[in-house]
């Protein structure tokens, strides 16, 4: 099995137009349009910058103006929000065309989506909605993935979703279902660190457990992010992942045990609600660049090159 | 590769099952979900009941800033909520949801003291139109200049792809203008009746009021009629149309493109 979570059998060869600038041991922030001009001011960050495909699936104007700006000094990481590969209907087949040309239009470090949906029949419903895990909704994300990496050439990374219900019929740990999916299409993982936390408060799961049993191997890259608490029916606490504030102090120390166990894997701060000023954002990716540095050198991983 | 993929749709009702609740208050949680250990789960559902609900509110609130400024958060957050239930997204676009916003204002119950908040809206609606809209270099004086005078009536053009115009029967383009600006909304006649242009020659979209019989004339010429045409039937529809006016608003816009190569005469 390949370990080259970049490459697939269809990349295409094109003339770059980028400079291929790394992830590889580097930490990134969410890219926010509003902080562009802070950070060409400042100095200029070692990281990478995420951006949600869809909020540059228009034909032209100040987004994309603004990313060629960005990706001209910087990798990107190409991070689909809509493409829906958890539902049991077919993918949709002009956005995923969308999404491919993205992909050969921003050269992206690292590309990936959820194990979530967010259509159904024509409706979209603008958030990451949850799936049973049996042998055959494992059947339909596999499928998904490889017609997505078909598509795009690249290998997609899939990332784990925080979650506030169970399904009855679930017949699988999602862990059991990651490692099924990455061994069946060859995909590779986003551990968002932070939806491990949320999903095991929320369902009564050690999130240590679940770090332990996921296949780290295939992770390219880690997403770390805040959350909100509520209480659930019964008064117990139940997580949000609300995107809008600082990393907990528990993720931080789940994240410290990841890299310690896997190395330095390239990773993202999310922040999408209530965004701060640059220098906040800039400061909590240099708090997990500290913790990558101190992982050492990325020891010959070809994931994130 | 698998050998033998199961049917994509194969047995798989829980998308339909959880969703039919998501914007239907009136729904029970679904039975199929439940929280950890068999525990309730109507609070954890409507974790994205609320999800779906306030993020497609807070996009039509991002599309629609001027009108929001003018009904009120409280108001606008009704009038969006009974929208995204008759009228959910159809595409995962998000920068494409809210066309058909305009058309619900133009008939909910509670806006009709109001007449000039659609076209407001439809204002800027085109305002993102025209912001995503692809690149495209604008008409230049010096592309005009270049034409020979006896050819200028037959010099057909096309339309930039950001431009879009909005007739209205209001004075909608003073509302948006001034619902969109920092400083204080003063008195405004809403009666008076204008035609906006929308344009985005560059990077920034521009909004600007159209005099009597240029609307007239850019659509035509957006339309791919030759110039002396538009001009025509710009003077037909408004006698007091001024060509020379006319033209400067075509050149100070951007609102057209040089036509292809092979189409100019």
């Amino acid at each position: 099995m390949t370990r080259d979570l970049t490459a697939h059998p269809n990349r295409e060869a094109f003339p770059p137009r980028f400079p291929a600038h790394p992830v590889a041991g580097l930490a990134g922030t969410s890219f926010k349009p509003a902080h562009l001009q802070a950070i060409l001011a400042g100095p200029r960050p070692r990281g990478f910058f995420e951006i949600h495909a869809e909020n540059y699936m228009g034909a032209g104007g100040p987004p994309h103006r603004a990313l060629e700006t960005l990706r001209r000094d910087h990798a990107v990481s190409l991070h689909g929000v809509c493409l829906s590969i958890g539902a049991p209907q077919p993918l949709d087949k002009a956005h995923l065309a969308r999404f491919r040309a993205l992909v050969r239009r921003w050269e992206p470090a690292l590309v990936s989506e959820h194990l979530a949906w967010s259509t159904h029949g024509t409706t979209y419903f603008n958030d990451l909605l949850p799936l049973p895990l049996t042998e055959a909704t494992l059947a339909v994300v596999c499928d998904h993935i490889d017609e997505v990496q078909e598509a795009i050439g690249r290998r997609l990374l899939l990332e784990n979703p925080s979650t506030y219900v169970l399904y009855r019929e679930s017949t699988m740990s999602e862990t059991d279902f990651l490692h099924t999916v990455t061994r069946r299409t060859g995909c590779g993982l986003l551990l968002d660190v932070n939806n491990v936390f949320v999903s095991a408060t929320n369902h009564g799961f050690s999130p240590l457990a679940y770090l332990a049993d996921v296949p780290l191997a295939s992770v390219g890259e880690i997403h770390l992010a805040g959350h909100t608490q509520q209480s659930d029916d019964e008064g117990d606490p139940l997580l949000i992942d609300s995107h809008d504030r600082p990393v907990a102090d528990a993720v931080w120390t789940l994240f410290e045990s990841v890299i310690a166990r896997a190395g330095p894997i390239p990773t993202l701060i999310e922040w999408d609600s209530e965004i701060p000023e640059w220098p906040r954002l800039e400061a909590e990716a240099a708090a997990a660049q500290a913790i990558l540095d101190r992982a050492g050198a990325p020891a010959g991983r070809a994931d994130a090159a | 590769m698998r050998p033998d993929p199961l049917p994509p749709t194969s047995g798989a009702t829980y998308a339909a099952d959880f969703s039919a609740a998501l914007l239907d208050p009136g729904r029970e949680t679904p039975p199929l979900v439940s929280g950890p250990a068999s525990k309730a789960a109507a609070k954890r559902y409507a974790v994205y009941r609320n999800n779906v609900t306030v993020s497609l509110i807070d996009a039509l609130a991002a599309v629609y800033p001027a009108v929001q400024r003018i009904t009120g958060v409280e108001f606008f957050r009704a009038m969006a909520r009974f929208h995204i239930r008759e009228t959910p997204p159809a595409s995962p676009l998000l920068i494409e949801y809210g066309r058909d916003f305009p058309a619900f204002i133009a008939r909910y119950e509670y806006a009709e003291g109001m007449p000039w908040l659609a076209d407001t809206a439809r204002i800027e609606r085109a305002w993102l139109d025209a912001y995503h809209a692809a690149d495209a270099t604008a008409l230049a004086a010096s592309d005009l200049a270049s034409v020979p005078a006896e050819r200028l009536g037959g010099l057909v053009l096309a339309p930039h792809p950001a431009t879009r115009i909005v007739r209205s029967r209001f004075a909608a383009a003073t509302i948006f203008a001034a619902n969109r600006a920092a400083a204080p909304v003063g008195s405004i006649d809403a009666g008076e009746a204008e035609d906006a242009l929308i344009t985005r020659p560059e990077l920034d979209v521009v909004v600007r009021r159209l005099a009597p019989g240029e609307a007239v004339f850019l659509s035509a010429l957006c339309a791919g009629r030759p110039l002396g045409e538009a001009a025509g039937a710009a003077l037909e529809a408004h006698p007091d149309f001024d060509i020379a006016a006319g033209l400067a608003t075509l050149i100070e816009s951007g609102a057209c493109a040089p036509a292809k190569p092979g189409e100019t005469p």
